[in-house]
C-alpha cells in the first residue's frame, strides 16, 4: 500500500488538491442535479427544508398563539434553518462513499486514480453545500416575510458571520470525513450513519431548543460538540440580542465561542485525518473497497 | 417428461397467489430480524427526532397532551417510511439488482409480489411502531386513556390497509421510474409529515388543507388514534371517528383496486417501452 508522510493525510501538494477537488465538485453536482431538469430540480431543494421549517413553525404557532416575537421563536427557526448544513454537508461527503461504492461501483477506480482520496470526497459535498446554502437562504428570507424574523441588515454582525460560517463548513467537512472513514469500514450498516448522527447532533447540539431543556446528564454531550457553538454564533450574528436572551452560552463573549469553535475545528481535523487514514487502511486490508451488498 | 418432473405437484390460481404472498413476506419478516443493527437504527432514528419535537414542545411550554401527539407520530413514521421505501420505490431497487425481469418472467402475479411486500413489511414495521411506542412512552411518561379497543383496532387496521394499498399503487407508478425515484420518496417524507400532521393535531391546519391531506391514509388514522387514546385527543380531532373509520374504509377499497389496475396497466406500459431491465444511474 502506497505510504503518505503524515502532513499529506489531509492536506495533499497543490496541484493534487485542485485536482481532485475541482473534478470532485464537478461529479457531485452532475450527480445531485442531472436526474432532472432544471427546475423541477429547485423545486426539489426548496421544497424539503421548508416543509420541515413549516413543521416547526405550526408546533410553535399552536402553541404560543401564533405570537412570533417570542425570542425562542428566532431561536428555533434559525437554528433549524443553519443546521440544513449539517444534513447536507456532513452526511453528504459520508454518502459518497456509499455512493460510489454500492451504488455506481466506482470506488476502486477512484482509488486507482492519482487523486487524493479525503479531498475527493470534501469535494464531493460541495454540490451539496451549494444546495443547502439555496435552502437555507429560501428559508431565513421565508421567516422575514412571512415570521416576523427580525433581521436588520444594518445591525448584522456581517464579519461574524461569513467568518463562523465558513469555519463551520469546515468543521463540518472534518466530521463528514471522519463518518466516510466509517462508512468504509461497514457494509450493511452504512444507510444509517449519517442520518444517524446528523439526528444526534439534531438533539444534543441545541439546534432548535436551548440546550438548557436537555435533562442535565445529557447536556455535556452538547458541550463538547462544536455545532452547539457555530449555530450561537450565527445567531448571535443575525439577531444578536435575541440569542443572547437564552442562558445556555450568554456567559461566553464572542471572541471566546469562536476560540471554542476554532480550537473544536482544529481537534476534529486531527481526529478527521487519523481516523479517516486508519479506516481507509483497515477498509483495504479487509478488501471492503469495492465491497457492494446489493441493499 | 421424467417420472420425477411428472411429480412435482405446481400450484395454480389462487394456490399460487398466496404461496407468492408468503414467499415475498418471508424475507422481509425473517431478513429483516436477521440485521440487528437495522433495528437498532429503525426505532432509534425516529426516536430522536420524537425527543428533539418533544423538548420543543417543552421549550415553548406546551401542554403536556402534545407530548404524546408526538411520540404517536414518530411511531407512525415508521409505516410513512416503510412505504416510501420499502414499497413505493421497491420495484426499482428490484430493477436495480435485476430481480425485477425475474419477477415478470415466473408464472406468478405481480400483486401477489406487491401485497407480500405489504404483509411482510406491516409486520415487521408493526413491531418497530411498537417499539418506538413503547420507548417514547416510557421516556417521557406518556399517560393514555384508551376509550374504545376495537375502534382503535379498526381505525389502525383499516389505516394500514389503505396505506400499503397506497404503497402499492406508488410501486407501479414508480415501475416507470430510474434514479428519480430515490429523489421522489426523499423529497416525501417531510412535507407528508407537516400536511399529515404527524407531530401536531392535524386540525391545526387550514379545513380544506386537512381535508386534501386527509387522501394519505396515516393523516385520519393517527388523528381518529390520538382521539381514542388521549384523554384531551377528541377535543383537538379533525373530525368524528366514526366518519374517519367511513373515510377510511373508502380508501382503503380505493387503493388496493387502484393499485391492482394500475398495476397492470404500467407493468403492459414497462414491458412495451423497455423499461423493465433499464437502468439510468
Amino acid at each position: 500500500m502506497r505510504k503518505l508522510p503524515y502532513t499529506q493525510l489531509l492536506i495533499p501538494d497543490r496541484q493534487t488538491f485542485a485536482r481532485s477537488f475541482r473534478m470532485a465538485a464537478w461529479l457531485g453536482w452532475q450527480i445531485e442535479s442531472n436526474w432532472t431538469d432544471p427546475f423541477l430540480f429547485a423545486i426539489y431543494s426548496i421544497i424539503k427544508p421548508l416543509s420541515g421549517a413549516a413543521i416547526l413553525v405550526v408546533m410553535y404557532s399552536i402553541v404560543s398563539g401564533a405570537n412570533f416575537d417570542s425570542p425562542i421563536f428566532p431561536y428555533i427557526y434559525l437554528g433549524n434553518a443553519f443546521y440544513m448544513y449539517v444534513g447536507q454537508v456532513m452526511t453528504g461527503i459520508s454518502w459518497a462513499v456509499i455512493d460510489d461504492r454500492e451504488h455506481y461501483k466506482t470506488l476502486k477506480y477512484m482509488y486507482m486514480a492519482p487523486i487524493h482520496m479525503p479531498t475527493y470526497l470534501m469535494g464531493r459535498g460541495v454540490a451539496r453545500f451549494i444546495v443547502a446554502s439555496i435552502s437555507v437562504l429560501i428559508t431565513i428570507l421565508f421567516g422575514v416575510a412571512f415570521l416576523h424574523i427580525q433581521i436588520d441588515l444594518a445591525t448584522v454582525n456581517w464579519g461574524l458571520f461569513f467568518l463562523s460560517l465558513s469555519i463551520g463548513v469546515v468543521m463540518l467537512a472534518m466530521m463528514g470525513l471522519i463518518l466516510a472513514g466509517i462508512t468504509l469500514m461497514l457494509a450493511n450498516h452504512v444507510w444509517f450513519i449519517g442520518d444517524a448522527t446528523a439526528g444526534a447532533l439534531y438533539l444534543f447540539s441545541g439546534a432548535i431548543f436551548p440546550i438548557d431543556v436537555l435533562p442535565a446528564f445529557l447536556r455535556p454531550i452538547g458541550y463538547i460538540m462544536p455545532i452547539t457553538y457555530w449555530l450561537e454564533l450565527l445567531r448571535r450574528s443575525l439577531v444578536g440580542s435575541v440569542a443572547q436572551a437564552f442562558p445556555t452560552l450568554a456567559g461566553f463573549s464572542n471572541a471566546q465561542l469562536l476560540g471554542i469553535l476554532v480550537g473544536l475545528t482544529v481537534v476534529f481535523g486531527v481526529l478527521s485525518a487519523v481516523i479517516f487514514h486508519w479506516c481507509e487502511y483497515q477498509a483495504r486490508e479487509r478488501g471492503m473497497i469495492d465491497m457492494v451488498t446489493n441493499y | 417428461m421424467s417420472s420425477r418432473q411428472a411429480r412435482i405437484k405446481k400450484n395454480t390460481g389462487p394456490r399460487l397467489f398466496i404461496q407468492t404472498v408468503l414467499a415475498r413476506a418471508y424475507p422481509r419478516i425473517i431478513g429483516q430480524q436477521r440485521e440487528k443493527s437495522w433495528m437498532f437504527f429503525d426505532i432509534v432514528m425516529p426516536l430522536l427526532a420524537v425527543s428533539a419535537y418533544v423538548f420543543v414542545y417543552q421549550a415553548i411550554g406546551a401542554p403536556e397532551e402534545y407530548v404524546g401527539f408526538v411520540v404517536m407520530g414518530g411511531a407512525m413514521t415508521a409505516f410513512w417510511m416503510n412505504v416510501l421505501w420499502s414499497m413505493s420505490s421497491q420495484l426499482y431497487w428490484e430493477k436495480e439488482t435485476g430481480n425485477l425481469a425475474l419477477y415478470v418472467m415466473a408464472p406468478n402475479s405481480l400483486m401477489a409480489i406487491l401485497l407480500g411486500m405489504a404483509l411482510g413489511g406491516l409486520v415487521a414495521t408493526t413491531l418497530r411502531a411498537l417499539a418506538i411506542t413503547i420507548l417514547g412512552s416510557w421516556l417521557f411518561q406518556i399517560p393514555y386513556q384508551v376509550t374504545s379497543f376495537w375502534q382503535l383496532f379498526l381505525v389502525f387496521t383499516l389505516a394500514m390497509i389503505a396505506l400499503y394499498g397506497m404503497g402499492m399503487l406508488f410501486a407501479s407508478l414508480f415501475l416507470l421510474l430510474s434514479r428519480e425515484a430515490w429523489h421522489l420518496s426523499n423529497l416525501a417524507q417531510e412535507p407528508v409529515y407537516l400536511f399529515s400532521g404527524f407531530y401536531f393535531p392535524i386540525k391545526s391546519l387550514n379545513f380544506w388543507v386537512a381535508a386534501s391531506a386527509s387522501i394519505i391514509p396515516l393523516t385520519l388514522g393517527l388523528d381518529a388514534m390520538r382521539q381514542l387514546v388521549f384523554e384531551s385527543g377528541a377535543a383537538l380531532g379533525f373530525l368524528s371517528v366514526p366518519l374517519e373509520i367511513g373515510i377510511l374504509a373508502i380508501l382503503s377499497v380505493v387503493f388496493v383496486t387502484a393499485a391492482k389496475y394500475l398495476l397492470d396497466y404500467m407493468e403492459r406500459l414497462a414491458i412495451r417501452e423497455g423499461r423493465i431491465t433499464e437502468s439510468r444511474r
